[in-house]
């Protein structure tokens, strides 16, 4: 309900008129999320902007609106296309999936159509299997992929996500066809499925992975990053095993803002925002749900995007 | 009996003031159209991170159980189901109400709810190990005969004829492939941007059942019977328990029902009132009298609706995975509290473990007693002279509507479908099985695509769909359920022929 109240004292104000850089913000600020209210996005989203009431952060808080389906692309087409682009209208990134989303075509945003803010946490994709599957590294999987080609089943949260793209970076690195299964209803639905030995394996979110690893359901054969991850320092990289899969897949969260924002506050978010990721309160109650933390400034996301854009559009040219 | 060790500590001041507060103010959120379970739990999230981690489950788990209960308010008094689990409870609530029996179905609902809801907490206290392997038993092949299950449904489910029924089923098929399909990431019927992200359930829901009464109100215009006061008959608490004790049919039925399918991950509780609704009505004596206010059908949908609250959480707390939308976000609360669900939750932590469970269990209890005290005063709402309360609830559709994603699309979208339901409804169509052609159109479309992915790679797809134990019992169930339908409206026909003849 606050949400809301909140949400509407933002629009009503917005047609007020646009109050300039000096002050900025002089009134609560809304962050868009496209997921709904309790996945790994909103919930991390929520926790990054609980500080921003501080008096060394915004001095204004940040309220979070949910604008889920079709796997993101309502919100961001939303942000692009209707929301103002006067600073009070913050929106969270989910990169590799917006790029994707854009280079497929049938939205109306490609990564020009943002500013980047700044990031706070990076979520690898992971190879995971069952607790009594046969594999035991990367190698068999492959072994086996070699052998009965189209015929390993592994699942994955749809489409043109992270988990695709893992996918397909590692089919390509391996040079073997398997059988990639897109599951309704993300990354928990792709674990279930995992668990229950309805497929051989899985792609999923590090993090959501090191809690089924944790509770004995699953391993963990691979990481798809460049380095280890600190929660899973016994786990290999792709790289380390003879896969050249980079950290394309690595699913990026951050803030943006819609093209057109002033650039005096888009300097001023681009100075703030990235220390009020790294406050105390923030990172302990983000460790505490396992959810990895990448913090990097706005010339830092700038670069992963352009990046991210180049190697996309090169792995989906022959989709 | 870990769970009883741990009781005292729901009745510690903090805990059981929280508990008191969730419980109410969930009644209060789930009698709001447009608030969810889902998003009720989702907005107490942030009250829960100045909280201990018990203490924030407690609240959490107590706005779960009453937000499933509180839906009933609004379906029953102003036929506006408030979230999928409450569409069965309209079909004869909303008559009841109409007739001035508003007080009786409240009570007969929360007592229902009260009933269901501890047997289905009971289960997850004493079965949930068993139960976690159930629920992981339902592979996609499960799902999609579960799912047709469901639509054989449609055909017997508030509708004069089977034809008619059918038809409005295959009309909320359709609806449903409005979007990005999220297997194939195809774009189905997306003629305006609001319907990117496809048909939102819950303002659905709300157009298909409120706006046509609505319009019916607004039509008869300002005639003098338009403000027509409803009487509302005082009905005594011990009065509805007694009612409640005559129907043990229809109460078994909804609360075992509720159980089973709340366990199932995906589909748990949309679908969960509606079946209990279906089956109380093929076995109970009166089939005749459902849909025209009868109480059975109020007790075992909404039996079945709280049932599911338990269940559902299964998976969640032994394998991690959460079952449903309001499950994902219960995740959430218990990870900011750096728990996690699984073998570490009830080893490591079972103090966290054991209270929430036990609050949902008072909480069922409190969540009774606070309904039936509503109830007496909510019933008034019928005295409301009509020309008001169609504005009244004109203004709670949008605003539920809009609530949903914030977005004023899911409102147009809410207006269109009212609209088209308002004239299909002159024609003899009903709401209801357009709204379950609505839900289980994607539940048997993307377990069908996906089971049919896994089988290419494997087995084959005949082998995958039509072998194995779980997949041929869901097969007969099916067959039994047309054949019945089948029979049941032969034999009317028969019947109607024959006083025809007699006439």
């Amino acid at each position: 309900m606050k949400k809301l109240i909140a949400g509407a004292a933002i629009a009503l104000m917005g047609l007020a008129g646009a109050a300039m850089a000096e002050e900025y913000p002089e009134r609560p600020i809304m962050m868009m999320v496209s997921y709904g209210a309790g996945g790994a996005t909103d919930f991390q989203a929520r926790i990054v902007t609980m500080t921003a009431g501080n008096e060394d952060a915004l001095g204004m808080p940040i309220a979070i609106i949910n604008k889920p389906g079709a796997g993101g692309r309502v919100g961001w087409n939303w942000f692009a296309t209707q929301a103002d682009a006067d600073g009070y209208t913050l929106a969270a990134y989910n990169v590799p999936h917006f790029i994707a989303q854009s280079i497929k075509g049938g939205v109306s945003y490609s990564a020009d159509s943002f500013e980047p803010i700044a990031n706070w946490g990076a979520d690898p994709a992971v190879f995971v299997v069952g607790a009594d599957s046969p594999f035991n590294s990367m190698a068999d999987v492959v072994a086996y992929a070699t052998e009965n080609p189209g015929k390993l089943t592994f699942s994955g949260a749809g489409l043109f996500v992270g988990h695709h793209i893992a996918a397909l970076q590692i089919e390509k690195a391996a040079g073997v066809k398997m059988a990639y299964i897109p599951t309704k209803g993300g990354g928990a639905a792709a674990m279930k499925a995992v668990i229950a030995g309805e497929v051989m394996g899985g792609i999923n979110n590090l993090s959501d992975a090191y809690r089924a690893q944790e509770a004995g359901n699953v391993r963990i054969l691979g990481v798809a990053d460049l380095q280890r991850s600190d929660f899973l320092p016994d786990v290999p990289t792709m790289q380390e095993q003879g896969l050249e899969v980079d950290n394309s897949s690595v699913n990026f969260r951050g803030v943006m803002v819609p093209k057109g924002t002033p650039q005096e506050v888009i300097d001023k978010l681009a100075a703030t925002v990235p220390a009020m990721f790294a406050n105390d309160r923030v990172s302990k109650k983000m460790a505490a749900g396992g959810s990895p933390m990448h913090i990097m400034t706005r010339d830092e996301v700038k670069e992963m995007w352009a990046a991210r854009e180049q190697t996309l559009k090169e792995l989906l040219a022959g989709l | 009996m870990d769970f009883i060790f741990y009781f005292g500590d729901v009745f510690s001041p903090l805990s059981f003031l929280l508990l008191l507060g969730g419980t109410i103010g969930g009644l209060i959120l789930g009698a709001t159209p447009g608030l969810s379970p889902t998003m009720a739990v989702a907005l107490l999230i942030p009250f829960t991170f100045h909280l201990e981690a018990v203490q924030g489950l407690i609240l959490l788990g107590a706005a779960y159980t009453s937000t499933v209960a509180g839906g009933a308010v609004s379906a029953i008094l102003l036929k506006i189901p408030g979230a999928p689990a409450n569409i069965a409870t309209t079909l004869d609530g909303h008559k009841m109400a109409k007739q001035g029996q508003g007080a009786k179905a409240l009570q007969l609902s929360f007592l229902a709810s009260a009933v269901g809801g501890i047997f289905g907490v009971l289960l997850l206290i004493f079965l949930t190990p068993l139960l976690a392997q159930w629920a992981l038993a339902f592979g996609p092949s499960h799902l999609f005969w579960l799912a047709i299950l469901g639509v054989t449904v449609i055909g017997s489910l508030d509708s004069a004829s089977v034809v008619k029924g059918l038809l409005s089923g295959c009309i909320g098929l359709w609806l449903a492939t409005i979007g990005f399909d999220d297997i194939m990431g195809a774009q189905r019927f997306i003629f305006h941007p609001s319907l990117g992200g496809g048909i939102n359930i819950i303002a659905a829901l709300i157009g298909l059942f409120a706006i046509p009464q609505v319009l019916t109100m607004f039509a008869k215009g300002r005639r003098a019977d338009g403000a027509e006061v409803i009487e509302v008959q005082k009905h005594s608490v011990l009065d509805a328990t007694r009612e409640l004790l005559r129907r043990p049919r229809a109460l078994s039925i909804g609360t075992i029902t509720g159980s089973i399918i709340g366990l199932i991950p995906g589909v748990g509780g949309q679908i969960a009132g509606l079946v209990a609704y279906d089956q109380t009505k093929k076995f109970s004596s009166e089939k005749e009298k459902f849909g025209k206010g009868h109480s059975e059908g109020v007790i075992a949908a909404e039996a079945a609706n709280n049932a599911m609250v338990g269940p559902s959480l299964v998976p969640l707390l032994t394998l991690s995975i959460p079952g449903s939308p309001t499950a994902a976000v219960l995740l959430g609360g218990l990870l900011i509290h750096g728990i996690f669900p699984g073998s570490d939750l009830f080893d490591n932590h079972p103090d966290v473990a054991w209270t929430f469970i036990n609050s949902m269990l008072v909480g069922q209890v409190l969540m009774c007693l606070f309904g039936l005290y509503v109830a007496g005063l909510a019933a008034r709402v019928a005295q409301v002279p009509q020309s008001v309360m169609a504005a009244i609830v004109l203004a709670l559709s949008a605003f539920g509507a809009y609530s949903v994603q914030s977005s004023m699309g899911d409102v147009y979208v809410m207006a269109c479908l009212g609209i088209g339901m308002y004239f299909l409804e002159r024609f003899g169509f009903s709401a209801a099985p357009l709204v379950l052609g609505l839900i289980l159109g994607p539940i048997a479309e993307a377990n069908f695509i996906q089971g049919g992915m896994i089988a290419d790679a494997t087995v084959g797809k005949a082998s995958y769909f039509l072998s194995g134990g779980l997949n041929i019992l869901l097969i007969a169930v099916v067959v039994a359920s047309i054949a019945y339908s089948a029979w049941m409206e032969l034999r009317s026909r028969r019947y109607t022929t024959k006083e025809e003849a007699q006439a």
